[in-house]
C-alpha cells in the first residue's frame, strides 16, 4: 500500500488505535482475577500498532513506537523471569507471588501484587515478539 | 519443596535473555555462554548429590500442590540427562568460539542455544504433561531458527521439511494431551498413572498411547526418522553436535518416561509396537549409515540406529534393560556430541563432506584421526569406552526376557556402525592427502581441544562403569517401580 492512500482509514484509525490501546489498558489491569491479563493486552496493543502500520506504512510506526522491538522482547523476558525468581529470596518456590493491600491518594484501598509485575513482563514480551514478527515480515515486501 | 530443581531452567532462560542485550559484543557473549553451561552442570551435580541422599526431589512451582498446581520433578534419571546435556552443550559452546561465524554470532546464536537449553532440560524435569508441551515447543522454537541461521540454500529446504514434520507431530501432541485429560481428567505424570491404572485396560486409553507414541517416535528419530539425516547435516558442525546428542534424546527421555511411568499397566500392544519399531528402525538406520558417502549423513543415520537401539530396552522394560538404557543415554548423548564436533574439523580441514573426496589426513592432523578412531570404537562398544556397559546390559536384558530378536538386532547394529564409521577412517584418514581446498576456519586443528573433554569423559564413563553404575541403578529403578515416582510426587 502507497503512503497515504486512503484517508478515511487514515483518519478513522488515528481515533480508534487510542481506543484500542485504553482497550488494552483496562484488559491488562483487570486480568489478575477476570478474563484479560498481560498476554491478551499485548496483542491487542501489536493490533493497535499494525492498524497504524496499515493505515500509513512500518516507517510511521517506527517513528511514533522508535524503540528495537526485539529489546523489547528480552526487558519482558527479563521482568517475567526476576519477578518469578524474586521468590527464590524468601525460601518460597518458583514463581510463587506476594500481594498486599496498600490506601493509595485517589483509588482508596488498592490490592498490589507482584503477579501485576509479572504481566508486565508478559506484556512487554508478546508486544515485542508480535511487532518484531510484523515489522520482518512487512520489510520483506 | 527445593528451587534447586527450577535452576536448569532457569540458568539458561536469564542467560538467554541477557544475551539478547549483549548482541554485538562476541567476546563476551562468548565467555558468558560458556560459564552459565559450566554453572549449570555445578548446579546439576549438587541437585544429584541431593537426589542420591534425600531420594526425588519436587518443586511445587507458585506453591500449588500437585495433581492442580504444575510440578517440577527432579529424579535420579532426569538429573543424569540434565548433567549430561550441560557437559555437552558447555563443549559445543567452547567449539564455537572458532566453529561459528560472527555473522551468525550476531544473529542471536548464544541465546538461541540458551533457549534451547532451557528447553531440553525443562523437558527432562516436568512432571506434567502439558509442561512438557510448552518446554518441547520452546526447545524446537529456537532449534529451527538455529537450523535456519546463516540462510544458505541447503538450510532453507531442510528446514521447511523439519519445521512441517516438528509443527505436524506437535499439533498431534496437543490433540492427544486433550484426548487425554478430556478421558482421565489430569495431566500430571504421577496422577495420570494412578488414574489409568484405576481404570483398568480401555480402549481409549491405548488409543492415546498409540498417539503419543507416535508424537515422541517423531521427536526421537524412532522409525518416523525420514526427515533426520538431512536436517541435521544443514547447519554447522557445533549446531549439529547439539541437535544430534539433544534433540532426539529428549524425545528418547520422553518415550522412556512415558511408557515406564504412565502406560505402563498394558503392555501387549505398545510394548510389541515399540519393539518392532526399534529393530526397523536399527535395520533402516544401520544400512543407512552403511550407504551413505557423506560425512554428516552418515552420523545422522548412526544418531537414528542408537535410538532405535535405546528402544529395545523400552521394549523389554526388565530392571537391566533400562538401567542399560540410561547408561547408553548418557553414553549416546556425549559420543553424538563428540563425532559431530569431530566431523566438523574434518569438513573443514578437507573442504568437503564427501568421504570419497577426502584423504589422507591421517598424515597431517594424527591427533584428529584417533580421536574420531576412540569416538567410533566408542559408538560401537568396545569394552574399555563408555558403549559397551550400556549396550551389554540392554543385550543382557533382552535375553534375559527371552527377546533373542531384539538382542540380535542389537549385535548386527554394532556391526553396521563399525562398518559406516570405518569406512569413514578408511576413506577420509587413509590414504594419499589431497590438497586441501581453502580453510574455512583460522586453524580448525585447534579445536580439538575443545572436543577433548568429551573424550576424556567416554573413557572415564567407560572405565569407572562400576562406581557410576549405582547411580543408573537409582534411575533404573524409578523406571521400573512407577511408585516410588509418585509418592515422591503426590506424598500420600
Amino acid at each position: 500500500m502507497s503512503k497515504g492512500s486512503d484517508i478515511f482509514l487514515q483518519n478513522v484509525s488515528k481515533v480508534v488505535v487510542f481506543i484500542v490501546l485504553a482497550f488494552a489498558l483496562y484488559l491488562f489491569f483487570t486480568g489478575h482475577s477476570s478474563p484479560g491479563g498481560g498476554f491478551i493486552a499485548g496483542l491487542m496493543s501489536a493490533g493497535a500498532l499494525l492498524l497504524l502500520a496499515l493505515a500509513y506504512d512500518i516507517e510511521t510506526v517506527r517513528k511514533v513506537v522508535p524503540v528495537d522491538f526485539k529489546l523489547v522482547t528480552a526487558a519482558g523476558l527479563l521482568i517475567a523471569l526476576c519477578t518469578g525468581s524474586g521468590a527464590l529470596f524468601f525460601g518460597e518456590p518458583f514463581l510463587k507471588h506476594a500481594f498486599g493491600y496498600f490506601d493509595l491518594p485517589l483509588l482508596g484501598k488498592t490490592e498490589l501484587h507482584t503477579a501485576l509485575i509479572f504481566d508486565l513482563g508478559v506484556y512487554l514480551a508478546v508486544v515485542g515478539v508480535t511487532m518484531t514478527i510484523l515489522l520482518t515480515i512487512g520489510e520483506d515486501n | 519443596m527445593n528451587n534447586w530443581v527450577a535452576a536448569p531452567l532457569l540458568i539458561p532462560l536469564f542467560t538467554a535473555v541477557l544475551l539478547i542485550f549483549l548482541h554485538n559484543k562476541l567476546a563476551l557473549q562468548r565467555w558468558i555462554s560458556l560459564l552459565s553451561a559450566l554453572l549449570n552442570a555445578g548446579v546439576s551435580v549438587i541437585l544429584m548429590i541431593q537426589v542420591r541422599s534425600n531420594g526425588i526431589q519436587t518443586l511445587n512451582m507458585s506453591g500449588w500442590a500437585p495433581p492442580y498446581g504444575i510440578v517440577l520433578v527432579a529424579d535420579m534419571f532426569a538429573v543424569l540427562l540434565v548433567l549430561s546435556a550441560a557437559i555437552v552443550s558447555a563443549c559445543c559452546f567452547w567449539y564455537s568460539f572458532r566453529g561459528i561465524d560472527e555473522e551468525r554470532e550476531r544473529h542471536y546464536f548464544y541465546s538461541l542455544v540458551h533457549f534451547m537449553l532451557a528447553g531440553v532440560n525443562g523437558s527432562f524435569l516436568t512432571g506434567d504433561l502439558f509442561n512438557l508441551f510448552v518446554c518441547f515447543e520452546l526447545m524446537l522454537m529456537s532449534s529451527y531458527a538455529l537450523i535456519v541461521l546463516g540462510g544458505t540454500k541447503r538450510q532453507f529446504r531442510e528446514t521447511l521439511h523439519y519445521i512441517l514434520i516438528n509443527v505436524l507431530s506437535s499439533t498431534l501432541f496437543v490433540a492427544s494431551v486433550a484426548y487425554l485429560y478430556g478421558a482421565v481428567g489430569t495431566l500430571n505424570l504421577a496422577h495420570l498413572s494412578q488414574r489409568i491404572g484405576e481404570l483398568g485396560p480401555s480402549g481409549p486409553i491405548t488409543v492415546v498411547s498409540a498417539l503419543l507414541l507416535v508424537v515422541f517416535s517423531v521427536k526421537a528419530g524412532l522409525f518416523l526418522f525420514f526427515w533426520l539425516p538431512g536436517s541435521y547435516g544443514a547447519p554447522p558442525a557445533a549446531i549439529s553436535a547439539l541437535f544430534g546428542a539433544l534433540l532426539t534424546k529428549v524425545g528418547m527421555y520422553a518415550l522412556i518416561r512415558a511408557f515406564t511411568l504412565v502406560f505402563y499397566h498394558e503392555t501387549t500392544v505398545i510394548h510389541t509396537l515399540i519393539g518392532i519399531m526399534g529393530v526397523a528402525t536399527i535395520l533402516l538406520g544401520g544400512f543407512g549409515a552403511v550407504s551413505q558417502t557423506n560425512v554428516n549423513r552418515i552420523l545422522g543415520y548412526n544418531v537414528i540406529a542408537s535410538i532405535g537401539f535405546i528402544s529395545l530396552a523400552l521394549a523389554v522394560s526388565n530392571e537391566d534393560a533400562l538401567k542399560g538404557a540410561v547408561f547408553y543415554l548418557v553414553h549416546d548423548m556425549i559420543v553424538k556430541a563428540l563425532l559431530f564436533l569431530l566431523a566438523g574439523i574434518l569438513v573443514a580441514e578437507t573442504g568437503t563432506e564427501r568421504i570419497n573426496r577426502m584423504g589422507g589426513v591421517l598424515t597431517h592432523s594424527p591427533l584428529l584421526a584417533w580421536m574420531f578412531f576412540i569416538a567410533s570404537l566408542a559408538v560401537v562398544g568396545i569394552p574399555p569406552l563408555s558403549g559397551f556397559p550400556g549396550k551389554l546390559l540392554i543385550v543382557q536384558g533382552s535375553l534375559e526376557s527371552g527377546q533373542y530378536v531384539l538382542a540380535a538386532a542389537g549385535v548386527l547394529l554394532t556391526l553396521l556402525l563399525l562398518y559406516s564409521l570405518i569406512k569413514i577412517f578408511i576413506l577420509g584418514f587413509w590414504g594419499k592427502p589431497r590438497r586441501p581446498r581453502e580453510m574455512k576456519w583460522k586453524q580448525p586443528r585447534k579445536l580439538l581441544l575443545s572436543s577433548a573433554p568429551l573424550m576424556l569423559l567416554i573413557v572415564l564413563l567407560g572405565v569407572f562403569a562400576e562406581p557410576v553404575m549405582p547411580y543408573m541403578q537409582r534411575a533404573a529403578d524409578i523406571l521400573t517401580d512407577p511408585s516410588i515416582y509418585i509418592q515422591a510426587v503426590l506424598k500420600e
